[in-house]
């Protein structure tokens, strides 16, 4: 076993290797040979080998679980190989913590961000190394931090001053802030680890473009992420992880998405979206009328049906998700009136939504959708708790309550752990976002609600996501799904509506869908190009 | 094979895989310290560690009169607290909660009071006389006094719950002012004096046995049994704990998360009200300063060694009797040693900060092995 440099070392290195090299170079920057990792005797990497072409975009793909994660982690120190080799720049590359990965020049861009938001951009950029007055003063030269920060962020077009308080950037933003601290600490390998979860169409669109841009100065980078035709679009070579194997590798030409979604899988998915097999009713489940808030939306006014899909469609910002919540009785509303079954209704409260057969499946599985460190059992009995409950003190009955837990997590084919004993933080994201749909479902709701159902779920969940809406209007529930990739809506959905800065734009019925028209209405307010 | 030393390793092995199940001292270690029973197994190691040094510690008088005796009083305040834990609270009032029901209760039942120490004190007169309380004599003296020590432990439970949850204010800032409040009237109300003359009836509860069950044991573990059944059995005590885990999403899951806290918060008052009865029978007399100096540090202590997390969502009532025996019997051995009550304090308080070391190591230890099994 080598010894790791220490990171002074390799400093020189750092700067040589970076910019000067052509893409073209042999030698890949970053080489996985054979690596493997259980954990308690489960694999979860199985001889992993591939390696990253220097100056390239290597585009790492495959489901929920299929080891994504824990070969990032593996390179990012968090975690241990147990056997096989990492070769950065053909030196042998053991991280025992973060700290020395970033030391050597690899940086992480992640779905949730690594940003002190309570700090400005300036001190987040040097948050490892304050630049001082003098080489033995204590004091931080604040001028000369603020001059290399306006010229870090120079390199990814954010126009803000280093002074502004991280907290007050879009998430779009904050993105760019991190990738201004990985070129500002000169790493020589980029992480981008499904960096468009939580951005607009906007957003993503500069993000690609400082990729791409970043790529043509030859810096390497590894891009993770669901949405596979952005990954066929920025990357060069690509790579199938399946069970901790590597399924499938090569360059991008030989993979249509079609051939991607194949080889994650490993069969066809012959529909990604199940047809829709039932027709909607005409008789109205919910109908809002003339519903404002100040600031939030304005004027809407809609009809949901039972046996109904109607997709919401808008950018971060419409007040599609906002809507939501009012529906929800999560936020209060000024005027207007929402109609439940004929009857006018007036929540305010989640509890009194549930009991008149509303459900809402939030768009923030972590901090709104689930109890992390919580059984399955008891993530899934949550909502539906009451029911269990008998006699005047409300006894659980834990036999029902288990019982009607494995039937949901049966139906919705819940994997990765014993439902009883399995934290939900244990399961995939995917499953973790079936446990959430599957808990609103043991409350047998009349209108169901589900903001961005897919996010950051692999595939084969989405599928399953997908069936199960259809199922449930099927079944004559009434379904309202809110999503920011129209191609999911236009695939479920019976009728979408398309809302911007609050206010309903436009609406189309399933036979009017088209995806240019449904954007330019989605667009319509902020249609000026920056 | 155990890791016993001087064997050497079998050549055909020289590196066992790390995930073999094996029994060594090692993994047994582990598993104990990982266990939930944990300082169940420190109190038990404590105790035969000292027993053959320490003279009268491994009595069957000291074990059952002190050590057990010590605990009956101490456990309802720290269930109570294990509570208000787990709803991701902390209640710094149940010290002076028991000094006010103590005071409260000991004024309707007393039967004799001496002019010269109650003259001065609003409640003379009217509520106090020479003759004692209210309910002087009376034949439900105890039984009143009880009920109402136990109403006003639940209505100052109550109060701080409402402030909390509706007012959103954070817990230790409220209930350290309440607490703070009710101190100083109780003192007030007295004139700083205990009150004295209880019912024979009501001393019985702390000091008297059914054959040889003391009365306050029953009294603490039917409190604990209420509570456990509570929590374990019942919706409302899923949603306590669901409060404390992730209060957004149990709050979207319907979660009526306010009145949890409030329900946290007033089983808190009560129970500190029932040790309030234990203690001022076992003493027989009400006292405005008991709970107070460095009790509060005692209960949460005594709580948090049990295992109950400080962040929310986790806590057992057997937790809490577990960390309440090895507090009992930690500061027993330490009067046996004969300490001086200057250094008393500073022992007790480093084997506690050892002890709660050890439980924030075992806690991230177990974090961390869940996590490595979730990547």
């Amino acid at each position: 076993m080598t010894t790791m440099p220490a990171p002074g070392d390799r400093q020189g290195l750092v700067a040589d290797s970076v910019g000067d090299a052509l893409p073209d170079d042999p030698a890949p920057i970053l080489a996985f040979e054979g690596t493997s990792k259980a954990f308690f005797g489960i694999d979860a990497l199985r001889d992993v080998t591939f390696s990253v072409a220097r100056g390239h975009i290597l585009g790492l793909i495959g489901e929920n679980g299929a080891g994504k994660s824990t070969l990032m982690n593996i390179l990012g120190g968090v975690v241990q190989a147990d056997s096989g080799r990492v070769l950065l720049d053909g030196l042998e590359h053991q991280p025992r913590d973060p700290g020395e990965a970033t030391a050597v020049g690899i940086a992480f861009i992640h779905q949730e961000l690594n940003l002190f938001t309570n700090l400005t951009v300036a001190e987040n950029l040097f948050i490892g190394g304050f630049p001082r007055i003098g080489r033995r003063i204590p004091l931080i030269d604040r001028r000369g931090m603020s001059r290399s920060a306006r010229a870090a962020l120079k390199s990814v077009n954010l126009d803000v001053s280093p002074d502004t308080l991280v907290e007050s950037l879009t998430p779009g933003e904050r993105q760019l802030v991190e990738i201004a601290k990985a070129l500002h600490l000169n790493s020589r390998l980029i992480i981008f680890d499904e960096p468009t979860t939580s951005l607009t169409v906007r957003e993503a669109e500069r993000l690609f473009d400082i990729i791409e841009r970043l790529r043509s100065e030859g810096r390497s980078m590894v891009y993770i992420s669901h949405i596979l035709a952005d990954v066929r679009r920025l990357c060069d070579e690509l790579v199938v992880l399946r069970d901790g194997k590597v399924v499938a590798t090569g360059p991008k030409e030989e993979f249509p998405v079609r051939t991607m979604i194949a080889a994650m899988v490993g069969r066809d998915i012959e529909l990604l979206h199940p047809p829709r097999t039932s027709l909607p009713t005409t008789e109205p489940a919910l109908e809002v009328r003339d519903l404002s808030q100040p600031g939030v939306v304005k004027g809407i006014s809609f009809v949901l049906h039972r046996g109904e899909v109607l997709g919401l469609f808008g950018l971060m910002g419409s007040g599609r998700s906002e809507l939501a919540r009012i529906l929800f009785g999560l936020d209060p509303y000024d005027t207007g009136e929402i109609v439940l079954d004929g009857e006018r209704y007036e929540s305010g409260d989640p509890r009194r939504s549930i009991e008149r057969g509303l459900s809402f499946v939030t768009e923030n599985r972590r901090e709104e959708g689930l109890l992390l460190d919580v059984t399955i059992t008891e993530n899934l009995g949550l909502v539906a708790l009451p029911r269990f409950g008998h006699t005047l003190l409300r006894f659980v009955d834990q036999d029902r309550l288990r019982q009607g837990a494995a039937e949901i997590a049966q139906s919705l084919r819940i994997r990765g752990g014993s439902l009883g004993k399995a934290p939900v933080k244990s399961l995939s994201g995917g499953n973790q976002q079936k446990v959430v749909v599957g808990k609103w479902l043991m409350a047998k709701p009349k209108v169901f609600i589900l903001d961005e159902p897919t996010r950051g779920v692999d595939v084969g969940a989405k599928v399953e996501i997908y069936s199960i809406i259809n199922d449930l209007a099927a079944q004559g529930a009434a379904t309202l799904v809110i999503s920011s990739e129209l191609e999911e809506l236009l695939g479920t959905c019976d009728r979408i509506i398309v809302m911007a800065q609050g206010q309903i734009q436009r609406e189309f019925t399933r036979g009017e869908f088209q995806e240019d028209a449904i954007l330019h209405a989605a667009f319509r307010e902020e249609a000026v190009p920056t | 094979m155990t890791s016993r030393a001087g064997v050497p390793p079998s050549p055909e092995s020289p590196a066992a895989p790390a995930h073999q199940p094996r029994v060594t001292t090692r993994g047994v270690l582990r598993h104990l310290f990982l266990s939930e029973y944990f300082v169940l197994y420190l109190s038990l190691a404590y105790f035969i560690l000292l027993a053959p040094f320490l003279a009268g510690f491994a009595t069957l008088p000291n074990i059952t009169g002190n050590i057990l005796g010590n605990m009956w009083p101490l456990l309802p305040v720290v269930i109570g607290q294990t509570v208000v834990l787990i709803v991701k609270g902390i209640d710094l009032s149940q010290g002076a909660i028991i000094g006010f029901t103590s005071v409260i209760g000991a004024a309707l039942m007393t039967s004799k009071l001496r002019e010269v120490q109650f003259e001065k004190s609003v409640l003379w007169d009217w509520l106090l006389t020479p003759g004692g309380g209210p309910l002087a004599n009376s034949i439900l003296a105890s039984p009143v006094a009880i009920g109402a020590m136990l109403l006003v432990g639940g209505l100052i439970g109550a109060i701080n719950g409402l402030s909390i949850s509706r007012l959103r204010m954070p817990a230790f800032m409220v209930t350290l002012v309440t607490g703070t409040f009710l101190a100083s009237i109780a003192i007030w109300m007295t004139r700083s004096y205990n009150i004295g003359a209880l019912p024979d009836d009501f001393i019985a509860v702390g000091k008297d046995t059914f054959i040889v069950i003391p009365f306050a044991m029953v009294v603490a573990l039917v409190t604990a049994l209420l509570v456990h059944i509570l929590l374990s059995r019942t919706v409302d005590g899923r949603w306590l704990y669901a409060t404390g885990t992730n209060e957004v999403a149990a709050r979207v899951s319907g979660v009526p998360t306010r009145r949890a806290v409030l329900l946290a918060f007033t089983i808190s008052g009560v129970c500190a009200a029932v040790s309030s009865v234990l203690l001022t029978a076992r003493l027989e007399a009400g006292f405005p300063t008991l709970g107070s100096g460095t009790f509060m540090l005692e209960v949460i202590a005594a709580t948090v060694i049990g295992g109950t997390s400080l962040f929310g969502g986790s806590g057992k009532v057997i937790w809490a009797i577990f960390g309440v025996l090895f507090f009992s019997m930690l500061s027993n051995s330490l009067s046996l040693m004969g300490l001086s009550p200057f250094v008393f304090d500073a022992v007790r308080g480093t084997i506690l900060l050892v002890v709660i070391v050890l439980e924030v190591l075992r806690t991230r230890f177990q974090m961390t092995t869940t996590k490595a099994a979730t990547l």
